[in-house]
């Protein structure tokens, strides 16, 4: 079953007097349950990717459907649904509410979702436990580390089980060792709930953990390549 | 609403210092409101008892020509009878005509009212204050009383004799000596260089009237609210007299009851423009403050109008925690003040607006209402703007602002 498919996509930015090509007719299709890393350069086209799958971004040209429903004409509003319900996101930096515990955080887009506070709490805590921040569920952001940032941003993407998570460099700003138990966890619950990730990453160490590796440069995939079994 | 909340105090000293601005704001609203209310009234009530009650009868030629010729159709007794079958019980039938008073040095013009001392005072206040002597002791009394002021400038005092001098209906001169019994205070000394006091059987056989009489005043117990009393004093009397409100027989107190009602509105509306500059910089700069966290809100699915909700929310937060203070500190403010203000050092100019020298400032519901609503209606209509800006951002570029 496609989770994603992406046709004939064009982006240009305008950047000074000069036109830059983020996507340049990308075409691209993934299966669900499918773990993707997209690798690119800076400026390769990778991030603009990732938002135009995840409805953030809106293509010049080419269509892109997600979970079946194509996506690129749809309005902020429906948009707005469709990232609520269907995609999960983890990005870079700047991934938490900061005034919000790890808990709120976490609860943040069932609440949203119209989820019953008594849910929310039971499903947040035990998301919180599997990625393994279990008594530290009242702390604010600036009260953990990156790392424990990065995985509440990753238990606040996976709580609603999500068919699709998008992750833009998730592992940026971590240590190896954060980063290593971040990419397990993607995998093991691309393994147990056969959510489908697509990654944008420059990192070899993320890369490796991928089941596909789109390679991009100047807004073109160059090389697609499949790593191991889906 | 907890985010809200919490955004509120991300930056303690904005949002104390704005709380304090809206605080203040409120205060000024409702204390200076309360001052300028409890002048107006006291003129109001001052005004209102100093003779016309709420709702007066007259002959209605009497507006015009204040004479003795002019007088109601019905006589003391007849009105007495129509009034109480009416359900009414606080009026006065006074006459009261124009007149000079002599005493053995001076000479002035006066009103004179030929009262029934115990209906006036169910009605008017003037002429209750008496300083000195004794007040009239009925109808057929056959004293005066007289303004503190006005004795002093006639020279006489309580014993004395002064000479009272009006026209009869048939246009001959009407005069009585009269006995000083009492001298009387009023809040306006203009009350006491106007008014004496007679007997109203006496000044009535003094200008050969029979039982008839110049003017009925009736009180009703709210001044704001005589349109009932009047409909009840109109079917009671006899057509061809004219039944006024006090809001038309003195235009200057109705006039101003309505002033003042604008006035409210208008200095409540200019404070909270004072205020909205810094309770929309603040938003701004709150909305500025958190471009990325509204752009990952917005990535993980919230919806822009949520975004502009979530705007509101605190600001309406801000201002009603702002209006509660404002409001607690301006009850706090007047309820000491409620035995009044002296403020006789500016009285005597005060006087020429019918104010009295003390002060009492009035919180009235609507106009701490209306405070309320004010800030609270254009507070929220002063947010949207930003709030309209955050929910406009485009999420991946909110997200990578810098």
């Amino acid at each position: 079953m496609t989770a994603v498919r992406c046709i004939d996509l064009c982006k240009t930015y305008r950047q000074g007097d000069q036109d830059i090509k983020a996507l340049d007719h990308v075409d691209i299709e993934i299966t669900q349950g499918g773990f993707v890393c997209l690798s690119a350069p800076s400026g390769g086209g990778k991030t603009t990717l990732l938002n135009a799958i995840g409805g953030l971004d809106i293509p010049d040209s080419g269509e892109v459907w997600v979970a079946g429903q194509r996506i690129d004409n749809l309005s902020k509003g429906d948009l707005a649904a469709l990232r609520l319900k269907e995609i999960g996101f983890v990005f870079q930096a700047y991934n938490l509410i900061p005034v919000l515990t790890a808990r709120e955080n976490v609860e943040f887009v069932m609440q949203v979702q119209g989820v019953a506070p008594a849910d929310r709490l039971q499903k947040s805590k035990a998301i919180l436990e599997e990625v393994g921040l279990q008594g530290l569920e009242d702390r604010r952001p600036a009260e953990m580390s990156g790392g424990q940032q990065q995985r509440v941003a990753v238990a606040r993407a996976i709580v609603s089980r999500p068919a699709l998570v998008l992750a833009d460099e998730p592992t940026a700003n971590l240590d190896s060792k954060t980063s290593d138990g971040l990419m397990e966890l993607f995998v093991e619950l691309n393994e147990n709930h056969n959510t489908t990730f697509i990654i944008a990453t420059h990192d070899q160490r993320v890369m490796a953990y991928a089941k596909r590796l789109i390679k991009m440069l100047d807004g073109r995939i160059v090389d697609d390549i499949e790593q191991r079994a889906a | 609403m907890t985010l809200a909340w919490r955004n509120l105090w991300r930056n303690h000293r904005r949002t104390i210092i704005m709380l304090a601005a809206i605080s203040i704001g409120a205060w000024a609203m409702i204390f200076m409101t309360s001052l300028m209310r409890g002048m107006v009234n006291e003129m109001l009530r001052d005004g209102i008892r100093a003779l016309p009650g709420h709702v007066q009868v007259h002959n209605s030629q009497y507006r015009d020509d204040p004479s003795v010729n002019n007088l109601v159709s019905m006589t003391s007794a007849e009105i007495e009878g129509a009034l109480a079958g009416a359900g009414v019980y606080r009026f006065t039938a006074r006459v009261r005509v124009p007149g000079i008073i002599s005493s053995e040095r001076e000479s002035r013009g006066v009103t004179l009212l030929g009262v029934d001392p115990l209906q006036e005072a169910s009605v008017s206040a003037v002429g209750s204050n008496v300083v000195e002597g004794r007040n009239l002791e009925g109808p057929d009394d056959g004293g005066v009383v007289l303004g503190r002021k006005l004795a002093e400038k006639l020279e006489t005092e309580v014993g004395k004799r002064v000479v009272l001098m009006s026209q009869d209906p048939d246009n001959e001169v009407a005069d009585r000596g009269y006995r000083v019994v009492g001298l009387f205070e009023a809040n306006l000394a203009a009350h006491e260089e106007a008014f004496v006091f007679a007997g109203r059987e006496t000044v009535q056989k003094m200008l050969r009237i029979d039982d008839r009489v110049s003017e009925v005043a009736v009180a009703g117990d709210d001044y704001r609210v005589v349109d009932a009393l009047l409909a009840r004093v109109r079917a009671a009397m006899n057509d061809e007299d004219e039944v006024l409100p006090w809001t038309e027989l003195d235009s200057y107190l109705g006039t101003m009851l309505g002033v003042m009602d604008g006035f409210v509105l208008v200095w409540v509306v200019v404070i909270f423009l004072a205020l909205s500059f810094g309770l929309v910089n603040t938003l701004v700069m709150a909305v500025f403050e958190r471009v990325r966290e509204i752009g990952l809100m917005l990535a993980l699915g919230m919806r822009p109008s949520s975004i502009l909700g979530q705007i509101i929310v605190e600001s309406v937060l801000l201002l009603a925690l702002g209006l509660v203070i404002g409001n607690a500190l301006a009850f706090a403010s007047v309820i000491p003040l409620q035995d009044g203000i002296d403020i006789s050092i500016v009285a005597e100019g005060m006087e020429m607006f019918g104010a009295s020298s003390i002060l009492y400032p009035e919180i009235e519901l609507g106009d701490v209402i209306l405070a309320n609503v004010v800030v609270l209606v254009l507070g929220f209509l002063a947010s949207l703007s930003p709030a309209w800006r955050a929910s406009r951002y485009e999420p991946v570029e909110a997200i990578t602002k810098v």
